[in-house]
C-alpha cells in the first residue's frame, strides 16, 4: 500500500511526483526553500497545477503527494521512497487532519476574495512540522477575479517552505498569470481495465458490473464508482440512452426532454436539501458567540446569510447545468458508439450493454445523420453554457435528435 | 405687412410648424389636413418628403385647376431646401393661391431661417412643436393627452406613466391612447399599476397567441408593444416556448382520452386544452420542431446580449407564425 493507490493508470504522473518528493527531501535535509517557478531544473517546486480529463483525480493526485511531502516513513532513510501511507504523516494527510496541510474543499461555491487573502497569510508561515506547508486547492479555475489575484500574490512571492497545489479541468481554465508560475502535472484518461480493476478491488464490486461502469464512464473515475455502487445512477443512465428510441414523434421529443429537465432540478433540490440547511446553521453558529443577548441577530450576519444564500442558488444552478451535462455526456457516447458502429469501427463501444439499441438506431440511418445529432447534444451544452433556458435547449435537441 | 392668421384658423393660407418633436410636427400636419377633408372630402393632399419640392414644383402644383378643388401641401423638412426653391416658395406666400393650404415643417433653428422669417412676416399661423427636455412638460403633456381623449387622469397616475414608459412623446400617447380605450373610470395610479406591472406576462402571451395562430402582423405589432413597456425578452420567448410546447403536446396525446384526463395529461386546465385545440390547426410536427428551435435561437440571442434583442424575437415571431400554418396548404 501508498499514498498513490487511489490513482488509477496515472504511472507516469506518480513517478513525476514521487521524484519530486525525494527531490523535496533533499532539500529539507539541507535546510534550504523550494526553487521557485516552473524551470528551475528541480524536480521540486512550489507550485503545481494539476489538470486532466473529469473524474481523473486531479485532487487525489494532489492529495497523495501532499502526504508523500509529509512522509516520516522510518524506510526513507534505507533508500525507500516517501508517500508510504502507514506512517503519521501520510496518514494524517491522507484522513485530512495534519496541520501543515490546508486543503480547500470544492463544495460547489466559489471561494471568497477574503478567504482567499487568509490562506495566503497563512500559507506564508513556516511549517509546524520542520517540512512543508501544503495549499491544497480544488477547482482553481472558480476563483473570482479578485481572489485570484489575491492567489497570484501568493503563488509570486512563495515562502521558502510553502508549496502550492492547485487543481483544475485543463490549463486554459487558470488565468495565465497564475499557470505561468506554476509546474503542470497532466492526468490522462485512465484505460478501461484499470477503473474496472480498481472497482473490483477497492469497492468490491461484481466484475461484470464493474466493467459496464469503467465503459460507460469513459475514464471518470468517481461516475464510474457512482455507477457500479448506485442503483438509481445506474436508471438514471438507463432513462438518458433510451431518448435516442423515444424521438420517434415530437411527443416523444417533449416527453424526453421535460423529464431530463425535471430530474436534474430533483438533483440539485435533493442536493440543496442535505447542504444549504448545514451551511446556514454553521454559519450562525460562527456569530453565535453574541447569541442569548435579547434575541437580536448578532450584527453582520443578516448580510452574511443573505451573501451565503446567493451562492447557494448559483450554485443550485450549476448543480443542475452539471446533471443534464452528464445526461449530455451519455448522449453523446451513444451516438458515438452508433457512428462506430455505422463505419464498421471494431474498437470497444462505451455503452456494450445498449448494442441492441445501438445497433438499431445504426441501421435507421447513415452515418451523416448521427453526426448531425452528435452536433445537436453539443449545440445544446453551448446553449445551456449561455444560460438558455434549460427545457427550450433540451427540447430544441430532442426534436433535432428526432429528425431525419 | 399681412395679417397674423389666428391660431385656430386651420385652414389659413399658410401654416409653419416649427420645432423638432416629431409626434408634434405629425400632429400639427395632420391637424391641417383633416380641417381640409372636414370643409372639402375630396381635398388634394400633397405630402412632399424633404426633397421632394424643385425648382418650379411649387407653381405646378398651386396653379388653380379647372375643378377648382381644395389643395394641401406639405413641405418637410423646409429648413433644408435649395436656394431656389427657397426663392420660389417666397415669392408664392408673397401671394398666395385661393384654396391652397400650405404647411411649412421648420426645424426653427439657424438653418434656413430666412425662409422661416419671410413666413412670419407673411402672417403664417404658427405652431410651436419644441423638444419636450424637461419632466415638467412631458408631464404636462400627458395631462393634456389624457384631457383630448376625454378622460380625467390624477397627477400620480400620469407621473407612474411617464415612470413605466419613459421620455418618448410616441409612446406616451400610445400609451394613453391605450388607456383611455381599454379602461373605464377616472385613471389612477392603481390603474396605470394594474395595467403596466400585469402587463410583463400579458403581452408575452398574447404575442404567443397570436404568434401560434399564424397572425404574423398582429404579433409583430404585440411584440413591439409589449418591448415598448419594458417587457423582459426572456418573458417573451418563455411564453412562445409555452404556447409551441402545448401545441405540439396536445397534437401528440392520446386519442380519444377523456377531456378531464388529458387536462391533467399535459398539465393544463380543461379550458385550456379546447384552446390550444383550436389553435392546434395548421400545425405540423416538422412546424413545432422548427419553431421551438427558432425559440431556442432567441432565448439564446436575448441572453448573450445580442446587439439587436428585438430583431432575434422578430425573427422568432415570424417563423412561429410561417410554423402555424405549415399544414395548411397541403
Ligand atoms: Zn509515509
Amino acid at each position: 500500500m501508498s499514498v498513490w493507490d487511489d490513482l488509477v493508470g496515472q504511472e507516469r504522473a506518480v513517478e513525476q511526483l514521487t521524484t519530486a518528493a525525494v527531490a523535496a527531501r533533499a532539500v529539507v535535509a539541507a535546510g534550504r526553500g523550494a526553487p521557485t517557478g516552473p524551470g528551475s531544473g528541480s524536480a521540486m517546486t512550489h507550485a503545481w497545477l494539476f489538470t486532466g480529463p473529469p473524474g481523473a483525480g486531479q485532487a487525489t493526485a494532489a492529495r497523495a503527494f501532499a502526504a508523500a511531502l509529509q512522509c516520516t516513513s522510518p524506510d526513507l532513510d534505507l533508500g525507500g521512497t516517501p508517500g508510504c501511507g502507514f506512517c503519521d504523516g501520510c496518514h494524517t494527510v491522507l484522513a485530512g487532519s495534519h496541520a501543515d496541510v490546508k486543503t480547500v474543499r470544492n463544495d460547489g461555491l466559489s471561494i471568497p476574495v477574503r478567504d482567499m487573502r487568509e490562506l495566503v497569510l497563512r500559507a506564508s508561515s513556516y511549517p509546524t512540522g520542520g517540512r512543508w506547508s501544503a495549499i491544497l486547492l480544488d477547482d482553481a479555475h472558480r476563483l473570482t477575479e479578485q481572489a485570484a489575484n489575491a492567489l497570484l500574490k501568493g503563488v509570486e512571492e512563495p515562502s521558502p517552505r510553502t508549496v502550492w497545489l492547485l487543481c483544475a479541468p485543463s490549463v486554459q481554465d487558470v488565468l495565465p498569470t497564475i499557470r505561468s508560475r506554476c509546474r503542470l502535472l497532466v492526468l490522462r484518461t485512465p484505460p478501461t481495465a484499470a477503473v474496472a480493476d480498481m472497482l473490483v478491488r477497492r469497492d468490491g464490486v461484481d466484475p461484470a458490473l464493474a466493467d459496464l461502469a469503467a465503459r460507460a464512464s469513459q475514464g471518470d473515475l468517481d461516475r464510474a464508482r457512482r455507477l457500479a455502487v448506485d442503483e438509481q445512477v445506474r436508471s438514471r443512465r438507463a432513462d438518458v440512452l433510451r431518448i435516442p428510441l423515444e424521438v420517434a414523434d415530437v411527443g416523444g421529443c417533449l416527453t424526453a426532454a421535460q423529464r431530463l429537465v425535471d430530474t436534474a432540478k430533483q438533483d440539485a433540490e435533493q442536493l440543496a436539501g442535505t447542504r444549504d440547511a448545514k451551511e446556514t446553521d454553521d454559519l450562525k453558529a460562527a456569530y453565535g458567540a453574541s447569541e442569548g443577548l435579547g434575541g437580536r441577530a448578532p450584527r453582520g450576519m443578516a448580510g452574511a446569510i443573505k451573501e451565503l444564500e446567493k451562492r447557494q442558488k448559483s450554485r443550485a444552478t450549476r448543480t443542475r447545468r452539471e446533471t443534464l451535462g452528464v445526461a449530455l455526456g451519455e448522449l453523446l457516447g451513444f451516438y458515438r458508439d452508433v457512428l462506430a458502429l455505422q463505419l464498421g469501427s471494431t474498437g470497444e463501444l462505451a455503452n456494450e450493454d445498449q448494442r441492441p439499441a445501438l445497433q438499431r438506431v445504426a441501421a435507421a440511418g447513415p452515418p451523416e445523420s448521427t453526426l448531425r445529432r452528435m452536433e445537436a447534444v453539443l449545440a445544446c451544452r453551448t446553449a445551456l453554457d449561455r444560460n438558455v433556458d434549460p427545457l427550450l435547449a433540451v427540447e430544441a435537441m430532442t426534436l433535432a435528435l428526432r429528425a431525419g | 405687412m399681412a395679417r397674423k392668421s389666428a391660431p385656430d384658423d386651420l385652414l389659413a393660407p399658410l401654416t409653419l410648424a416649427v420645432g423638432q418633436e416629431e409626434l408634434l410636427l405629425d400632429r400639427a400636419v395632420a391637424q391641417v389636413v383633416a380641417a381640409a377633408r372636414a370643409a372639402d372630402p375630396d381635398t388634394d393632399v400633397r405630402d412632399l418628403a424633404p426633397g421632394a419640392l424643385q425648382p418650379g414644383t411649387l407653381a405646378e402644383l398651386t396653379t388653380p385647376s379647372l375643378f377648382a378643388e381644395r389643395k394641401v401641401v406639405v413641405v418637410r423638412a423646409a429648413q433644408d431646401l435649395a436656394a431656389d426653391t427657397v426663392k420660389d416658395v417666397k415669392a408664392y406666400i408673397a401671394a398666395p393661391a385661393d384654396e391652397v393650404v400650405l404647411v411649412l415643417v421648420h426645424a426653427g433653428g439657424a438653418k434656413g431661417k430666412g425662409l422661416l422669417d419671410a413666413a412670419r412676416k407673411a402672417g403664417a399661423r404658427e405652431v410651436a412643436c419644441p423638444k419636450m427636455a424637461k419632466a415638467g412638460e412631458r408631464l404636462a403633456f400627458v395631462k393634456g393627452e389624457f384631457r383630448t381623449a376625454g378622460r380625467s387622469a390624477s397627477e400620480e397616475a400620469c407621473r407612474a406613466l411617464l415612470d413605466s414608459i419613459g421620455s418618448d412623446l410616441r409612446e406616451l400617447a400610445a400609451a394613453v391612447g391605450q388607456l383611455a380605450a381599454d379602461t373605464d373610470g377616472p385613471i389612477d395610479e392603481a390603474v396605470i399599476a394594474r395595467y403596466y406591472s400585469g402587463r410583463a406576462e400579458a403581452t408575452g402571451f398574447e404575442v404567443a397567441d397570436l404568434a401560434v395562430t399564424g397572425r404574423t402582423a398582429e404579433a409583430l405589432e404585440r411584440l413591439r408593444w409589449a418591448l415598448a413597456v419594458g417587457q423582459p425578452p426572456t418573458g417573451i420567448t418563455y411564453a412562445l416556448a409555452s404556447g409551441v410546447r402545448s401545441i405540439g403536446r396536445l397534437a401528440t396525446a392520446g386519442r380519444g382520452m377523456r377531456p378531464a384526463d388529458l387536462a391533467r395529461e399535459l398539465g393544463m386546465p380543461p379550458w385550456k386544452v379546447d384552446r390550444v385545440r383550436q389553435q392546434m390547426r395548421g400545425w405540423t410536427g416538422d412546424g413545432v420542431a422548427t419553431a421551438l428551435t427558432a425559440i431556442a435561437a432567441a432565448d439564446e440571442a436575448v441572453k448573450g446580449g445580442s446587439d439587436d434583442p428585438a430583431y432575434a424575437l422578430e425573427r422568432a415571431v415570424v417563423t412561429v407564425s410561417r410554423a402555424a400554418r405549415s399544414g395548411r396548404n397541403h
